[in-house]
């Protein structure tokens, strides 16, 4: 009996606008008009200046640790505009914030998540997102789930998880792709492969040639794609999109980016990657690339983006303004979101602030004096 | 009104919620087709469909994780974990997860979901298919915590549950699961979470459990001698634990004797026990005293009776106490 093939695969790369800025147009067909393109050029770059903003109010002690999306703004951008604002959901991990802000996410709750407060996380009505995910893969199940429901309903929804290389390495990240494909959910998982997990390289990360071929063994459609182009991010998220709303189910994008900072303001990169590999990234910055298409383009010169850099630096300006005035949460709070309705020992925790019980119980003998406080 | 075991309880109300509610999903391993492998499930599938009554792939990581989706999206998901042992799994989306998201969203975003556990030992089960990790889940904020031992409190307790905007473990004894029937109505009716039951009356000890362990305490109150009055306390609900009832009874007695399956220490009754000396300092005639699972692995089940907090060693405890 002759051996059969029973399974062939090949994964695809898709890249539309290069590191120069060229543009094939054939690939373009039917993607961005010029004014997404401005349009995404603006967004990436608010993201940008909101980076360095926050970067800089952890430095000068007015907040506290923050991971910069520096780099991998095309990312967001891309799949924030082929997603639809108030019908889809994105479920980020934590570089995703140009996603967030075009969904409608007040940019200032970002800062607010960083600078230590929940409400930065307290999603307003109508905002179809879940918070900042710190714990790496865990909410790429939560996607699934949120688009489980929505098949179950019937709803015409779609919902986009993101996290990043090492979060395929957890074994949720694996639950959710099989759970997706037996459901058939309409979820699309974005892998921003930015080859750096804190300080662990790519290949130590996995001994798989692509991230993208992870998806093959659950028969999720899957692509690889140059996380710096927005073409190709606005391109495969709107494939897969489009592929989900026909009852397509799940999608794959690896979407090959970089991380241009520090993991995080806590990290120093310099301890283990070199200045060269960065510098070769940096010239394939999303943002260079783009300027240059606009400006061969004629949609873009210098006077425009001077016109625009002075008025992403008063937006963020404000949104800073924003999040430092806003009055410090009392500790009240952090006991009355914990339920619903709160349990009565909780409730007397909160009234009190104390966890000791001396006084608490006007029928325990033995009490010399009511401490302070208590009621 | 039907006799119902505590197995067809719990399939009642679920059916009663399911019918009730459309939000309701049940979903997890083997829960579909088979009706679970304790046929909790049994029938759910046939009558309400494959996409409400679902067969999950084995991940109870996913289960879970994709059970806090679905309630994100407005949902009212029901996972069931097959036993005990394979919670631990599904932890981290349960604790992590499932019990921090109202609180770190400052209630914009809540988790309604119940989750459905077989639990505890005495039914000569394989390995990790009988411990009772219940402490573990009330150290955690954000949960609630319930086992309820008669098919009538499984009932109202389960309705109760599901109907809770926050999420719940609701661990279900399998030792009880069909070793005895009474009458369960068939409207559905509540009880509320956090409400620990009187199932005796007394006046010289009060003994405090729940779960199946309260079926030993009964037996062990049937050997004692008739003029021992013993309180008899199943809590129901651990967390949030009615410790009104407690204190109310210890006052009364000055003597307790709590028991559970789980490990000693760290456990429960060490909770309980400083509640006790907290509200009670006092009234107390002994110290409190423990008769629970020894601070090993739980055993095969060759030995497990000798882990088990049985009748013998219950009557042994009670007895010392009030010897005291």
């Amino acid at each position: 009996m002759p051996k059969k093939v029973v399974y062939e695969a090949k994964i695809e790369h898709l890249q539309i606008l290069d590191e120069d800025g060229r543009l094939d147009a054939k690939l373009a067909k039917d993607t961005l008009t010029d004014e997404q393109v401005v349009y995404l050029y603006e967004q990436m770059s608010t993201c940008r200046q909101f980076d360095e903003i926050a970067f800089k109010l952890q430095r000068s002690g007015r907040m506290g640790t923050y991971p910069q999306n520096k780099g991998q703004e095309a990312n967001a951008v891309g799949a924030g505009l082929a997603l639809q604002k108030g019908k889809d959901w994105v479920i980020p991990c934590y570089r995703e914030n140009a996603a967030l802000f075009m969904h409608g996410l007040p940019m200032h709750y970002v800062l607010l998540h960083w600078m230590g407060d929940e409400r930065g996380n307290q999603i307003p009505e109508g905002c179809l997102m879940t918070p900042l995910s710190i714990p790496i893969g865990t909410h790429m199940l939560h996607a699934v789930g949120i688009a489980w429901a929505a098949k179950l309903r019937k709803e015409d929804r779609v919902v986009a998880t993101f996290f990043g290389d090492g979060a395929t390495s957890e074994g949720d990240f694996h639950g959710a792709m099989n759970f997706a494909s037996v459901l058939q959910a309409p979820v699309i998982f974005y892998c921003q492969n930015n080859q750096w997990a804190i300080s662990v390289p790519r290949e130590l990360q996995m001994n798989s040639a692509t991230v993208a071929q992870k998806a093959l063994a659950y028969d999720i459609p899957t692509i690889q794609i140059d996380g710096n182009d927005i073409f190709a991010t606005y391109k495969a998220t709107t494939d897969a999109a489009a592929r989900a709303r026909q009852g397509g189910g799940p999608s794959f994008i690896e979407a090959v980016t970089y991380r241009l900072g520090d993991h995080t303001t806590a990290d120093d990169a310099r301890r283990y990657r070199e200045q060269s590999e960065v510098d070769a990234w940096l010239s394939k910055d999303p943002l260079i690339r783009t300027r240059k298409y606009m400006e061969s383009k004629g949609l873009w010169d210098d006077k425009r983006q001077k016109a625009l850099e002075e008025r992403l630096s008063r937006i963020v300006d404000e949104v800073v303004k924003t999040a430092l005035e806003i009055e410090n949460p009392s500790p009240a709070d952090f006991f009355n979101s914990m339920f619903a309705e709160l349990p009565p020992d909780l409730a007397r925790q909160r009234d009190t602030m104390r966890t000791s019980s001396l006084g608490l119980d006007p029928d325990q003998a033995g009490l010399r004096s009511t401490p302070e406080g208590v009621r | 009104m039907a006799q119902l075991t505590l197995v067809q309880a719990i399939n009642s109300a679920l059916a009663s919620e399911m019918e009730r509610d459309d939000r309701v999903v049940l979903l997890g391993e083997d829960v579909g087709v088979n009706g679970g492998v304790f046929r909790v499930t049994e029938g759910l599938q046939a009558r309400f469909g494959r996409d409400r009554v679902v067969d999950t792939p084995l991940d109870e990581s996913g289960i879970m994780g994709a059970a806090v989706g679905l309630a994100i999206a407005g949902m009212r998901p029901v996972p069931e974990i097959q036993f005990d042992g394979f919670l631990g799994p599904a932890y981290d989306q349960l604790v992590n997860h499932a019990a921090r998201m109202r609180t770190r969203t400052r209630g914009a975003i809540t988790i309604p979901l119940t989750v459905r556990v077989p639990v505890g030992g005495g039914i000569h089960a394989p390995e990790l298919h009988s411990d009772s990790p219940e402490a573990i889940y009330t150290h955690s904020p954000g949960l609630k915590v319930v086992m309820p031992c008669t098919p009538y409190d499984a009932k109202g307790l389960l309705l109760a549950a599901i109907r809770d905007p926050d999420p719940v473990i609701f661990f279900e004894p399998k030792r009880v699961y069909r070793s005895f029937r009474e009458e369960v109505p068939d409207e559905d009716y509540t009880i509320p979470i956090g409400q620990a039951k009187i199932v005796s009356e007394g006046e010289d000890i009060t003994v405090v459990t729940w779960g199946a362990p309260v079926f030993q305490c009964l037996a062990a109150l049937d050997n004692l001698p008739e003029d021992v009055s013993v309180e008899l306390i199943d809590l129901r609900t651990v967390d949030p634990i009615d410790i009104d009832c407690i204190t109310e009874s210890v006052r009364k007695t000055g003597r307790c004797v709590v028991v559970h399956e789980a490990p000693k220490t760290v456990g429960l009754g060490a909770e309980i026990s400083s509640l006790i000396q907290e509200h009670c300092f006092l009234h107390l005639q002994a110290p409190v005293q423990r008769c629970t699972g020894f601070d090993t692995i739980m055993p095969y089940y060759k030995l497990e009776l000798e882990y088990l907090p049985e009748a013998p060693r219950i009557q042994k405890s009670i007895e010392e106490c009030l010897a005291y």
